[in-house]
Parts: C-alpha cells; sequence; structure tokens
C-alpha cells in the first residue's frame, strides 16, 4: 500500500517536472502564522515581491497546529508543488520526512538544517545581526540596564540571546542584560499578552532597551516598551514602523531575500540542494535603519555600529555561537 | 531594585492577568448556580474578544468595541441556552460546541474581513482601554507603603478591571441577599420546588445564562481592547478553562472566585517575575520549572487545602416538569 502510495505520487512528480517548466512554489508558514509582522512575515514579504517581479503565483499554508506540518508539506508535494519553502526549525522533521517520500520535489527549510538530496537549508548567524542591535541597544540605553525577550526557549533563541549579550558588553561593559524566554512551547510564539508583561517586568527592573525574538508574541513587547516610554528592537522584519520613534532598531534576518533566491533558482534551473549559511558578510543579517528610527541612532552609535559590522566581517570580531556549544561567553 | 517595588509590580501585574478569569469565573458562577453547566465559557470570550476588536477597529471607540462584544458573547450563550434549557440537550456538549465554533469562526470571520491571517489590525488610541489613575492616587504616593500600594496596585488600570470588582460585589449581593438571588440559587439546587411556588424555571435559568454571556463578553473585550491591543486566533489560551477550575475552587461563591481568581493572576505574574531571576541558594531557576510553578501550586492547593467542593445539586441536569 506504502508504496503504491509512493508510486503513485512519484509518477505525479515525474508529470509535474514534464509539464511544469515555469516553477509552482508553494510555503507553508510556522506557528506564529504569516502575519506576524517578523519572521513569517518576512517570508511572505520575499514570495510576494517575487510574484510581482516574475508573475510567477504561489501558494501558501498557514499551520494552526504541530500535526498539520507534514500534512501540508505533503499535500502540496502531492499536487505536485516544487520547490516548497517549510518556515522555521520546527519543521524539521516533517520536511525530512516528506523529502524522502518525495524525492523529486524540491524543498527549501529555513533556520534549520535537514541533510536530504532535496533539501536546500538556510540557516543565518542571527548571533551577528543580534550583536549589532545589541551594540546600539547598550549605546541608546541611560540606565545601563538592557532586557531581552525571546519567543520558545530553544538553542536558536539563545543564540539571538547570546549575539545580542556580547553586543551589549562589547560596548559597554558594566550593563546588565535582563533574559527571558517566553514559553516552552509553539505557542509562545503567539501570546503578546504574556511578552507584554515580561518586557513590563524588565522594565520595571530599570531596563530601557527591550529587544525581542518572539515572532507575533514580540508585537506585545514592543508595545509595552512604546507604552512605557521606552524602546523596543525589532527582529527579522523591519519593525521599525510599529511604533514609530519608539523602535530603536530591527535586526533584520533576510528570510524574505532567502525565499527569493529559492523561488528564482528554481524558475532559473540553478537550484541546488545542501546548506547555505548567511552572515553580515553576505548581507543575510544587519540592523535596520529607516526614516522612522532616523533620530534615535545618533552619527556616533551608527559609526560604532557600522564599524563593528566591518570588524565582524574581516574576523576582527568574533562573535560566538551559543549553538557550537550550548554555552553563552560572559 | 528592592523587595517593596517588586512586590508591588508583581501585585500590579497579577491585578492585569487575573481580569479576565474574574470575569469568565463569575460567568460560570451564575450559570452553574442556576443549573446550567457552562464549558463554553472559554468559546464566549473568544466571540467577545474578536468582536470587540473588530468593532473597535471599525468606530475607533473602545466602547463600542465592548458593547460588540457584549452583544455577540451574549448571543452565544442564548444558544447555549436554547439548547441546555428549552431543548433540554447536554449541556457539556453544547458547551463544547459553542467553543469549537467560537475558534472557527472567528479565525475564518477574522481572516476574510482583515486577511491577516485571523488577527485584526492593532488598536491605537481612543480604540483601546487606557490605564485610568484614580483620584488622589499621585498626591499620597509619597506615603509609604500604603502610597505605592494604592498609586501602583489599586490605581492606574484600565475601567475594566475596576468593573470586575463591581460585578463581583454585585454578585456576591444579588445572590445572597435578593430574592432574585434565592430564587436563582434555589432552581440550582431544586427546580421542582421553585416550580411548585409558581415561579419560571425557564425563566430564572435564562436569565443567568444571558448575565453570563454579559460577564464574558466583558471578559473578552478585557482581552482584545484593553490588555492586548487586537485580536489573536485563540488569544484565549485556555482561561475560560482556568475560570472553571477557579471557580471549583472558589465553591461556586462570589468573593472566594475573587480571591481565587487574584491568585491564580498572581502566581502567573510570579512566574513572568522570577523567570531568569537568581534565587539565593539555588541559583537561576529554570524556565521550565517557574512555568509549571501555577500549575504545581493550583494541584497541591486543590488537593490538600480547600475541602469538598460540592456544585449546586441540580448543576447539569435540565428541567423537566412533568414525567
Amino acid at each position: 500500500m506504502r508504496s503504491w502510495v509512493i508510486g503513485i505520487a512519484a509518477a505525479v512528480g515525474f508529470g509535474g517536472m514534464a509539464a511544469a517548466q515555469e516553477v509552482k512554489p508553494a510555503i507553508v508558514y510556522d506557528l506564529g502564522g504569516k502575519f506576524d509582522k517578523s519572521f513569517n512575515e518576512g517570508v511572505y514579504n520575499g514570495a510576494e515581491q517575487f510574484k510581482k517581479s516574475t508573475g510567477v503565483d504561489y501558494r501558501d499554508f498557514e499551520i494552526q497546529n504541530d500535526a498539520q506540518r507534514e500534512q501540508a508539506l505533503r499535500r502540496f508535494a502531492r499536487d505536485g508543488f516544487s520547490p516548497i519553502v517549510a518556515v522555521g526549525f520546527s519543521q524539521a522533521s516533517a520536511v525530512e520526512k516528506v523529502a524522502k517520500e518525495f524525492p523529486n520535489v524540491k524543498f527549501t527549510i529555513i533556520d534549520m538544517v535537514v541533510d536530504a538530496p532535496n533539501v536546500q537549508s538556510v540557516v543565518f548567524k542571527e548571533q551577528e545581526g543580534s550583536f549589532l542591535v545589541g551594540l546600539l541597544a547598550a549605546k541608546a540605553s541611560k540606565t545601563g540596564k538592557v532586557g531581552f525577550v525571546g519567543g520558545m526557549d530553544i538553542p536558536l533563541i539563545r543564540r539571538f540571546a547570546c549575539g545580542y549579550v556580547q553586543g551589549v558588553k562589547y560596548a559597554n561593559g558594566s550593563a546588565e542584560v535582563f533574559q527571558n524566554m517566553t514559553g516552552t512551547t509553539g505557542a509562545a510564539w503567539n501570546d503578546p499578552v504574556k511578552g507584554g508583561e515580561l518586557a513590563k517586568a524588565q522594565i520595571d527592573r530599570g531596563a530601557d532597551v527591550v529587544y525581542h525574538a518572539a515572532g507575533g508574541t514580540g508585537i506585545g513587547v514592543l508595545r509595552a516598551a512604546a507604552d512605557a516610554g521606552k524602546l523596543g528592537i525589532g527582529v527579522d522584519s523591519n519593525q521599525n514602523g510599529l511604533h514609530p520613534g519608539k523602535v530603536l532598531t530591527s535586526m533584520l534576518k533576510r528570510v524574505d531575500t532567502a525565499t527569493i533566491t529559492s523561488f528564482t533558482q528554481a524558475k532559473e534551473g540553478k537550484w541546488k540542494a545542501g546548506v547555505t549559511v548567511l552572515g553580515l558578510a553576505e548581507s543575510g543579517v544587519g540592523y535596520a535603519l529607516d526614516d522612522n528610527n532616523k533620530a534615535l541612532i545618533t552619527p556616533d552609535m551608527k559609526a560604532a555600529v557600522d564599524k563593528a559590522a566591518a570588524d565582524i566581517v574581516s574576523g576582527g570580531i568574533k562573535v560566538h555561537d551559543y549553538m557550537s556549544d550550548q554555552k553563552c561567553p560572559g | 531594585m528592592d523587595w517593596l517595588s517588586t512586590g508591588i509590580a508583581v501585585f500590579d501585574s497579577g491585578v492585569r492577568l487575573a481580569v479576565p478569569l474574574l470575569f469568565a469565573c463569575l460567568a460560570g458562577l451564575w450559570s452553574e448556580r442556576s443549573g446550567v453547566v457552562d464549558i463554553g465559557l472559554e468559546g464566549k470570550m473568544l466571540v467577545a474578544a474578536f468582536a470587540g476588536a473588530a468593532a473597535a477597529h471599525a468606530t475607533g471607540n473602545a466602547w463600542a468595541g465592548l458593547g460588540a462584544g457584549i452583544l455577540v458573547s451574549t448571543a452565544f450563550a442564548l444558544v447555549h441556552g436554547f439548547a441546555a434549557i428549552s431543548q433540554r440537550g447536554n449541556q457539556i456538549v453544547s458547551g463544547v460546541a459553542v467553543n469549537m465554533l467560537a475558534v472557527g469562526l472567528t479565525a475564518l470571520v477574522g481572516n476574510a474581513w482583515y486577511k491577516q491571517g485571523g488577527r485584526t489590525p492593532p488598536l491605537e488610541g481612543a480604540a483601546r482601554f487606557e490605564p485610568i489613575t484614580l483620584p488622589g492616587a499621585d498626591a499620597i504616593r509619597g506615603v509609604p507603603i500604603v502610597g505605592p500600594l494604592y498609586a501602583d496596585v489599586i490605581s492606574g488600570h484600565t475601567v475594566l478591571v475596576y468593573i470586575a470588582v463591581l460585578a463581583t460585589v454585585l454578585t456576591a449581593w444579588v445572590l445572597a441577599r435578593t430574592r432574585f438571588g434565592l430564587r436563582l440559587r434555589a432552581v440550582g439546587e431544586n427546580p421542582a420546588a421553585v416550580d411548585t411556588a409558581g415561579i419560571s424555571v425557564m425563566g430564572l435559568r435564562y436569565t443567568a445564562v444571558v448575565l453570563a454571556g454579559v460577564l464574558c463578553g466583558l471578559g473578552g473585550a478585557y482581552l482584545s481592547v484593553a490588555q492586548a491591543a487586537g485580536f489573536l486566533t485563540q488569544m484565549t489560551a485556555g482561561k475560560g478553562f482556568i475560570a472553571l477550575a477557579a471557580l471549583i475552587f472558589a465553591k461556586w461563591r462570589a468573593w472566594p472566585a475573587l480571591a481565587t481568581c487574584l491568585l491564580f493572576g498572581l502566581l502567573d505574574a510570579v512566574s513572568i517575575r522570577l523567570q531568569g531571576v537568581v534565587v539565593p541558594g539555588i541559583g537561576q531557576v529554570p524556565v521550565q520549572a517557574i512555568q509549571a510553578l501555577p500549575y504545581a501550586l493550583t494541584v497541591v492547593l486543590l488537593a490538600g487545602f480547600i475541602g469538598r467542593a460540592i456544585p449546586p445539586r441540580a448543576s447539569g441536569l435540565p428541567y423537566v416538569k412533568e414525567r
């Protein structure tokens, strides 16, 4: 029965390949949802941009619970979609399984490495981007205390936190960093009330800049910071415009570029499986500077952060990666 | 930062977190005291949260949002009432139906209207309930202990927080001191006796169910229009069920309900504040342990301290006049 199903699926896969010179891309979002103003929305923006420039439409799906990941991936694969972009580290096991069942479908997973001949893994050096915003946070802080609110407590988010702490300490060795995680389940990506309470707690302890890496939860973090007259730092997408003048900057993680690249490569027949690591040098991460936060970033801060960025690219500053040894120095 | 100000911040946050629980708990209290079990508190809060955020966004007025939340929640309450009272259906089944309908409907309508994956656009300015400062709060802030306690814990919340406290007072007074309250309690214990006295069992139960709808509406609107700024799919996150636990904890009485909900809110606040704090002698407590704390304490308190909780005798039983 099983091999029969796979046989049919493979046939459909081949049929799809033969018929479709043009690509049929699809996206499966993670639990935060397509419009989390952050991580998933970055992918969405990339896909929309691709659609606008090439006229190629795509399909997408927002999962409501963990069980749907595999179903959604499998359904897209069966319907001949390729490449399929799976957003988020938690899709890894589902991608691994479905990629095996559909060897002719191209999968791209963001934020996690899946070792399979038809999977492209895109990971980012979040620690480098976080280092830069940490440096800015420390320079902008008047109290010498800054905060970090993470989403789900996983090594990936600890990597954000660790890079941030290093950036803060680089700019101000005596600065204090408060760190909190929202939760230990997927629900932690979508709980702005709790995010707001965590941010308020940190502000009560003296923090005046709060950085979040918490998807939809972060909307509450930025709001709490803005309501209290403090500064927030956005993540993944450019969130400076959510509360203009109250968001110091955003740590950009170019998931939009990753999405466009995957789609375009597939369209031009250049798509390759394997691991892509995007850091500062590849412009995969960075910090956001636009009209909304221009007044907050002084020339002095800008010079310092640009110098640090150059040093990281050249290797002058080594930003420790939490995920390499599950430890954070300092 | 000293212990007093930490304590005050925790209490402040605990009050904010307790309010939706309190509204839902009082709603359950009214409903169950009249003999209608209501596990649809969660669903009613959810639809109210959605309607509240949608109306507040459309009109730019938080009060319009509150009104819409109450209306929609009451409509759902009447559906439950119709199934459970008029049709004598299974009250649990009807409540589950309300919950499932609410989850699906809010996401569907939200996505159809706003195309943001079931969210409503963020609410700004007058579309949200802002914290209000009670008279004299700033004047007595300087007084030791009492000053900050009044200025930070009691004052400085949104108006819905004070409505929640008022609702508790009213619930306690009406149930205990008025003729209507006596009859309502009687209908939950022994509806046949109430019927024999010539009072409408259906009428009383419908009144109770509608009151539950109004209270859930307040709780839901608080979530989306006051505490957060906009609706998110499944934003109630089980608060309706925690409220049911609080109701049992409080033995179906109003003042203990207030105390229980405050306790639950406080534990939630403590779990948030304790994260990452170094406890003397233990070091930094793991996030997981802190987050399990409220649940663990709840189990201990439920099992060890409150003794037997006896529900209203006729709760869950549809009233049949003739056999």
